[in-house]
């Protein structure tokens, strides 16, 4: 870890507070609960991962979840090749009961499920889980560490919010080249030393606590869980240091490491902004101009905020305002940016396959839920337990000898006929968005806009009931926009529609190609896509934004024929007062259902 | 066994902390839902809750721990061996508060034919589930909104029911199970159909708390728990020993609890007020209201005692319009002030 990096390019600052990291992790992976780690995989992550292998003490283990472990790999079952051989029933242990004592890695955790997520998360906060599967019973020891391998391409992807909550760390590998990897950890020595000394480490101050707190409440982290685990990494710290307890500064390098990352909030400004104290100035021009704060690489651990050595001795300024100031030197730029902007960051970590979306029965695919009797067909999986309990209570029977069977040969063999075959069936959430296309233009007038926005609140409350996403776009003047991605948060959609103004040409075409870029986008996703448009079909804008009917027309006509080759539902419902055929046409070109509704009926349109 | 974090040393939350005390007082109530944020204590409420109920005495023979003063004929199953007008072998053990791991199998949930011995000794014979090892105390589901729609359904059955019965595999038994539901759950995860939400008897919404002074206190308490748990126990073991006297206490008095008919008529116009379907609402409102005045250790019910309670009886029962976004809890608060004056 040596302070020279700090001299170098951007990035570079990065790997020593990953090599930290990666150390106070190994230290405690348990109490840690994890690290999640941005970016594909990268050479970044494999220099990381081995570094982190050597500090882990010796038969540590690591494994790698995969995305689609089903719950018979995850929590472990009967292991049936041995319970057959032995003649009673032998549990074999899932990952989860496989990593004690280690680390499990999960790839793609963007798109882990949150059933998935809760049965990792129930075993993290425990330490051990209780197995209760296959007429099993056991309580397995499960104290492991997470690594989330976030491969998440943008903002509307994240991990499972219930993992990356537990997780400690924040580690982005984007834009680390194998050059940036200079640089050694701690030792295996002063891991161990460090680990000895753990329990007996204090805390210099008890404000301290009191500063974490507020610090935490400042960024918006509301949970009591990354203030103490703020603490925790605090007397980690101290405890690699050599130090006794855990001081200001190492309160604030862990400030830094934990609650920087998770920022939801930017702090509110204070009240004075005018520092008198010099020693305040560095910081606050931070404050003043936080973007260019982010050009300049992040402090490297060793010299963690000058606070650390000033704030103790002189007129000891508020150790809370110190962390906050600390954490927001420390926040990444784009996250600046984010909270700058009011936009907050998904962080609900809707993976895939989360939500109580509807289900579907899917032989083949999707979370088992119960299994059924009949005869197998190609794909399908015996449920191998509930097959031999449907067999059990007819063994006697079976057994009698046979008058042409061969002698008993001393094996008892199970006899199992094709009635008692059990097979699986699996679920599969199926979730639905629909894709509200507005036509805000001129000519849909501002009475007609009024009612659309009605009629689509009724549908907003039709879609909570679903549990299906709503995405809004609108279109008028030159080009159509999405006002909404896909979201489940009725509030937001409510919002956005009644700011939505009125006025100007009719840019259908437009409309009509954002909207299917967005279903393209949804179905790719796994989701089943359905559009809505609500506009009176009369365009005038053509694609390349020139006015003009018979252009405009043309354009959207070829726009509606792409919808309808990608075979997306949808609704075309037509406001204007007097049904035409051109809106008709268009409605064909889609293979839409055609609605006219010469006077809006906002109860109407929620029916169809 | 693991040290569970005491639950005299939960700070605030003092909603779903009395949610759980009725319903260990009167196990009747039907169960409590707890919605909210993570991290703010719902499974370590239920899990030190266990640990603070006193012991229950039961039949030793008995494999769904049966109450020795229970009538026999009330466990069909389990207490076979005990012959009429004899007097069983009596054991104590702590109140039984199951885990509901997620991924159990509805076989070790409703118990199933015992596979070992259908196998290799050829009997019929049945292994009971969590069902049955929850029997007489607290079967708590975490995310219960991540549980497949046909468990819920089962267990809110058997929760109402009181009693457990498997007809699979050539087996027909059935078998005591009566259990507290305590349900935790998550909104963003998703929603619970409304006809499961109105079967449990109380819902309670926890929040993160705003107050900086009592975060720090939550998590200073945290901290020193998890660096030294026996002597954290330790230092709480008076205030607990309290409050497990304060509920057997209660246990005693609940059936002596008068119900004046004011009382009924203020349920009935406060549920008629808000809009509540069906008479779950009001039922569970009187019963929570008594198990309240059995643990202040008040005579009959007043209405001090309806207040206090009215907002997690009925929160989960009323109508929602998705798009109004006033809370209902605020409703009834409403509606309390209208009716009968802040």
């Amino acid at each position: 870890m040596s302070t020279q990096a700090q001299t170098e390019t951007v990035p570079c600052a990065a790997w020593p507070e990953a090599l930290l990291i990666a150390t106070l992790f190994a230290m405690d992976p348990h109490g840690l609960g994890g690290i999640s780690i941005k970016g594909r995989s990268s050479p970044f992550f494999d220099a990381w991962l081995d570094l982190l292998k050597e500090l882990l003490p010796d038969g540590a283990p690591l494994r790698r979840c995969p995305v689609q472990t089903g719950d018979d790999r995850l929590l472990g079952g009967l292991d049936l090749a041995t319970s057959l051989a032995l003649g009673q029933p032998v549990v074999q242990r899932g990952l989860l009961s496989e990593v004690d004592g280690g680390v499990l890695v999960l790839p793609m955790a963007e798109r882990l499920s949150s059933a998935t997520a809760a049965r990792i998360a129930a075993a993290l906060d425990e330490g051990q889980f209780q197995l209760e599967r296959d007429g099993l019973t056991s309580l397995l020891p499960a104290r492991f560490g997470l690594i989330l391998l976030d491969e998440s391409m943008g903002p509307e992807e994240s991990p499972p919010f219930a993992l990356l909550e537990r997780c400690s760390f924040r580690l982005d590998g984007n834009g680390l080249g194998l050059g940036d990897l200079a640089g050694d950890g701690a030792s295996l020595e002063d891991i161990q030393r460090a680990k000895a000394a753990l329990p007996d480490i204090g805390l210099q101050s008890d404000s301290l606590v009191e500063a974490i707190c507020e610090a935490a409440q400042a960024f918006g982290l509301n949970s009591a869980r990354p203030a103490l685990l703020c603490l925790r990494v605090a007397r980690m710290v101290a405890a690699l240091d050599g130090r006794q307890a855990a001081t200001l500064g190492d309160v604030t390098l862990a400030a830094q490491l934990v609650l920087a990352p998770q920022a939801l909030q930017l702090p509110p400004p204070p009240e004075e902004p005018q520092p008198e104290d010099p020693d305040q100035q560095p910081e606050s021009q931070d404050e003043a101009n936080p973007a260019e704060a982010e050009a300049e690489p992040a402090p490297p651990p060793e010299t963690p905020p000058e606070s650390q050595a000033e704030a103790e001795p002189k007129s000891q300024p508020n150790p809370s305002e110190v962390l906050v100031d600390a954490v927001k030197s420390a926040l990444p730029a784009e996250l600046i940016a984010a909270l700058g902007s009011q936009v907050k960051p998904n962080r609900q970590g809707r993976a895939a396959g989360s939500g109580g979306g509807s289900m579907q029965k899917s032989a083949l695919r999707g979370r088992p839920i119960r299994s059924r009797s009949g005869s197998l067909k190609p794909g399908e999986r015996l449920n191998i337990i509930e097959t031999l309990r449907a067999a059990a209570p007819w063994q006697k029977l079976r057994r009698r000898p046979q008058p042409d069977a061969a002698p008993a040969s001393g094996i008892k063999r199970i006899e199992v006929r094709k009635s008692d075959f059990r097979i699986r069936c699996f679920a599969q959430p199926k979730e639905a968005t629909t894709i509200l296309v507005v036509d805000a233009s001129g000519s849909s007038a501002f009475q007609r806009l009024a009612e659309a926005k009605g009629a689509v609140e009724l549908l907003l409350a039709q879609a909570y009931v679903d549990r299906s996403r709503v995405a809004l776009v609108a279109f008028r003047n030159e080009a159509a926009e999405i006002l909404l991605p896909p979201t489940r948060s009725l509030a937001r959609a409510r919002r956005q529609l009644s700011d939505l103004a009125g006025g100007g040409g009719t840019p259908l075409a437009s409309g009509i190609d954002t909207a299917l870029m967005l279903a393209l986008a949804e179905k790719a996703k796994g989701r089943t896509p359905r559009l809505l448009f609500l506009t009176d079909g009369r365009g005038n804008i053509g694609r390349e934004g020139k006015a003009g009917r018979a252009v405009a027309m043309a354009d959207a006509l070829l726009a509606a024929r792409a919808v309808g080759l990608a075979e997306i539902a949808a609704v075309h419902i037509d406001t204007s007062p007097f049904p035409r055929p051109g809106a008709r046409d268009l409605a064909e070109a889609m293979r839409a259902i055609y609605a006219p509704l010469p006077y809006l009926n906002a109860q109407a349109i929620s029916a169809i | 066994m693991r040290i569970a974090f005491p639950f005299t040393a939960i700070v605030g939350q003092d909603d779903m902390k009395l949610a759980m005390l009725i319903a260990a007082t009167d196990p009747g109530i039907g169960g409590v839902m707890v919605f909210g944020d993570r991290g703010t204590g719902k499974s370590t409420a239920v899990r030190g809750l266990a640990a603070l109920l006193p012991p229950i005495k039961m039949v030793k023979a008995c494999q769904y721990h049966c109450d020795p003063r229970a009538d026999k004929s009330s466990c069909a199953t389990g207490c076979v061996h005990r012959l009429e007008g004899e007097i069983p072998d009596v054991g104590e053990m702590a109140t039984p508060v199951v885990d509901f791991p997620l991924g159990a199998t509805e076989d070790r949930v409703v118990g199933a034919l015992d596979l070992e011995r259908a196998l290799t000794q050829g009997e019929k014979h049945f292994e009971p589930g969590l069902l049955a090892r929850a029997n007489r105390g607290f079967l708590y589901i975490d995310e219960v909104n991540l549980l497949d729609d046909h468990l819920v359904d089962l267990l809110l059955d058997v929760a109402a029911s009181g009693e457990n019965v498997v007809e699979r595999e050539g087996l027909s038994v059935r078998h005591p199970a009566r259990f507290v539901l305590i349900g935790s759950g998550n909104p963003e995860e998703g929603e619970l159909r409304p006809q499961l939400l109105d079967r449990f008897g109380l819902s309670v919404d926890v929040k993160t708390p705003d107050d900086l002074a009592v975060r720090v206190e939550v998590v200073r308490r945290r901290d020193s728990f998890d660096r030294d748990s026996a002597g954290f126990a330790a230092r709480q073991a008076e205030g607990e020993a309290a409050v497990r006297e304060k509920i057997v206490a209660a246990r005693g008095r609940l059936s002596d609890i008068e119900t004046p008919d004011a009382a009924l008529e203020w349920a009935s116009r406060l549920c008629m007020a808000v809009g509540v379907d069906g008479l779950r609402g009001e039922l569970t409102l009187i019963r929570a209201a008594r198990a309240v005045a059995a643990l202040e250790g008040d005579p009959k019910v007043e209405d001090h005692h309806l207040r206090g309670i009215a907002v997690m009886a009925l929160r989960h029962r009323l109508r929602r319009n998705p798009l109004d976004e006033t809370g209902s809890s605020t409703r009834i608060e409403r509606a309390m002030s209208d009716l009968f004056g802040s």
